[in-house]
């Protein structure tokens, strides 16, 4: 990253600066997750396999396909998935 | 130019002058200028004109006023003698005698009057050197650095990281941080107090970071140090009004000289939107406790429905009316002095009376409105703050009423029959305890009620701010009243 700007940190610094990763769920029982081809060459194949997995472990699933693969995904997309799913899964491929 | 410094370099052993075309003294001392570059060497570093002065082979653009800062000029022109690469010797101004001492025959400038003074530098403008500490300097900032790329926005930036009540902030930067420390000679690294609910000791320099990402001026810095101090009074109980599920925040009163001083609004509108004082000073107290406290909606703040106060809710008295007892003096903070109070305030329930003509009327309808407070049924269970708008306190005035007969009055007037708010009177299952029953029962604790004065000159509408029901416990929870230091 080439920074631009620093800030001063406001808080009681009693948190790492990189923000930690949301941690994953125990388990995927009774939530559906969200597969998103992004529009890669061949991405579709490895959602259809991740689909077929998760069709056989019993957990719902919904698809997604952004418009292009060369411009970030419209919000009202994204709403759509935070909205249907408690998960998401990103493809990429190539 | 005799000895061909290359370009941009200082004379290890020569002279150097920080001079500015929008000075007359430097733009008089022009010829000087040509005369001791003729006699070299010598360089000119020019603040604002790299065209300027003319005439002389060296001059050292300082539009970024590095080199200014560097050497920590104050005034233009500066003659700076240098020695082995150091400054041996420098004078301010224009000076024939001090010039032609430091500098030779070369710096006579005959013709030119014997003395001129000089004018400020650019580096020591107002807001100015701060920035330069920022690039050039040592900021002495303790607080973490946090990055920010070259694409991000830096508001964007302070949201992602949970620093901001919902409303953008203003990035807390090195150079708007060393300026809200500038608004205080407290120590940047003294510890106002542990804020809770984590209790993290707080800093003056993290009041300051807040303050700048509130919108405060550096001038509100001793009111923002002066209201967390007294929200962190044992008294006032931050920690369980944070945490409560009940309405209420923190309502911020401004009494005294600093009011005035740093143009808060006590009139038109005073408990609204549009005066910046108003608006960042409580807004700090706020971000204050979210980000060093770690007081989070939905965390540790548990209010049930909150409100809109709780970004910010602060205001100063009108204390125009020299008959008027202040609320600070009304609760021991000497006349002249300035003050803070602080009361747990639930939001604006506006009072309308257009009706009244003589204070008894008044004291009558404002007590009506009053036991509304919490529950009309409800008594000594939360305090209230009765803002007297103008036309209504002109009633009292005009009846004879000061501060104390309209406290007592109205204590008098808030006293109901027990029989009448124990559960299930009126066929209302909320209530006083039966053992109320036989008693008169004052609706507010002794001192509870707390008036002041403020509004805009037209409207029959005075506001009623409620309490917290912690102000119920007397010993363990009451507004609180600090000087401003």
């Amino acid at each position: 990253m080439n920074v631009a700007l620093k800030l001063r940190d406001p808080t009681a610094e009693t948190s790492p600066t990189r923000r930690a990763r949301l941690a994953p769920p125990p388990s995927v029982a009774g939530k559906s997750v969200a597969l998103m081809d992004i529009g890669k060459a061949r991405g579709s194949e490895f959602i259809d396999r991740l689909e077929g997995h998760f069709k056989k472990a019993g957990v719902a699933t919904r698809r997604y396909r952004k418009p292009t693969n060369t411009k970030v995904a419209p919000t009202d997309l994204l709403q759509k998935i935070a909205a249907e799913n408690q998960l998401a899964v990103i493809a990429l491929s190539d | 130019m005799p000895d061909g410094l290359p370009p941009n370099v200082l004379p290890s052993d020569g002279l150097v002058i920080v001079a500015k075309r929008d000075c007359p003294t430097c733009v008089l001392i022009e010829p000087v200028m040509q005369s001791l570059d003729r006699a070299g060497p010598l360089a000119v570093i020019s603040q604002d004109d790299p065209t300027f002065p003319a005439g002389v082979g060296q001059v050292i653009d300082d539009h970024d006023l590095e080199r200014s800062f560097r050497f920590n000029i104050e005034a233009v022109p500066t003659l700076i003698r240098l020695k082995g690469g150091r400054e041996v010797e420098r004078t301010v101004g224009w000076d024939r005698a001090e010039w032609t001492r430091l500098a030779g025959a070369a710096a006579a400038g005959d013709g030119l009057p014997a003395w001129q003074p000089g004018c400020g530098s650019k580096s020591v403008e107002p807001g100015v050197h701060e920035t330069l500490v920022a690039r050039y300097g040592d900021t002495g900032l303790k607080a973490r650095a946090i990055a920010v790329g070259e694409w991000d926005d830096p508001i964007e930036a302070c949201f992602e990281r949970g620093w901001s009540d919902g409303l953008p902030v203003v990035p807390p930067t090195d150079d708007r941080i060393l300026r809200m420390l500038g608004g205080t000679e407290r120590k940047p690294d003294e510890i106002v107090g542990n804020i809770p609910p984590n209790l993290a000791p707080c800093t003056v320099e993290k009041v300051a970071i807040n303050a700048v990402m509130a919108g405060c001026k550096p001038e509100y810095m001793p009111v923002v140090l002066g209201v967390l101090e007294a929200a962190l009074d044992p008294l006032f109980v931050l920690h369980g009004l944070l945490c409560t599920t009940h309405f209420s925040g923190p309502l911020v009163i401004i009494n005294g000289p600093a009011a005035k001083a740093i143009g808060m609004n006590s009139g038109v509108n005073a408990l609204g939107q549009g005066n910046r004082a108003n608006a960042t000073i409580g807004r700090a107290l706020q971000l204050i406790v979210r980000n060093v406290g770690g007081g989070l909606p939905g965390g540790m703040d548990r209010a049930t429905l909150g409100n809109p106060g709780k970004y910010t809710f602060c205001f100063a008295e009108d204390e125009s009316d020299p008959d008027w007892e202040p609320l600070a003096q009304r609760r021991g903070i000497a006349a002249g002095k300035s003050a803070v109070t602080l009361f747990h305030g639930e939001g604006v329930n506006g009072f309308i009376d257009q009706k009244s003509r003589t204070p008894e009327e008044l004291i009558r309808s404002l007590a009506m409105g009053l036991f509304g407070v919490g529950h009309p049924k409800l008594c000594l269970a939360g305090n209230a703050v009765l803002v007297l708008a103008p036309e209504h306190y002109k009633i009292f005035k005009d009846g004879g009423f000061n501060r104390r007969r309209i406290e007592d009055e109205l204590y008098k007037a808030l006293k109901r029959p027990g029989s009448e708010l124990i559960r299930g009177a009126q066929n209302i299952a909320e209530g006083m305890p039966p053992s109320f029953a036989d008693k008169m029962v004052d609706k507010f604790q002794p001192d509870g009620l707390l008036i002041v004065r403020a509004g805009g000159e037209a409207g029959l509408f005075s506001a009623i701010i409620g309490g917290w029901p912690g102000q119920a416990v007397r010993d363990e929870c009451q507004a609180v009243t600090h000087e401003i230091r």
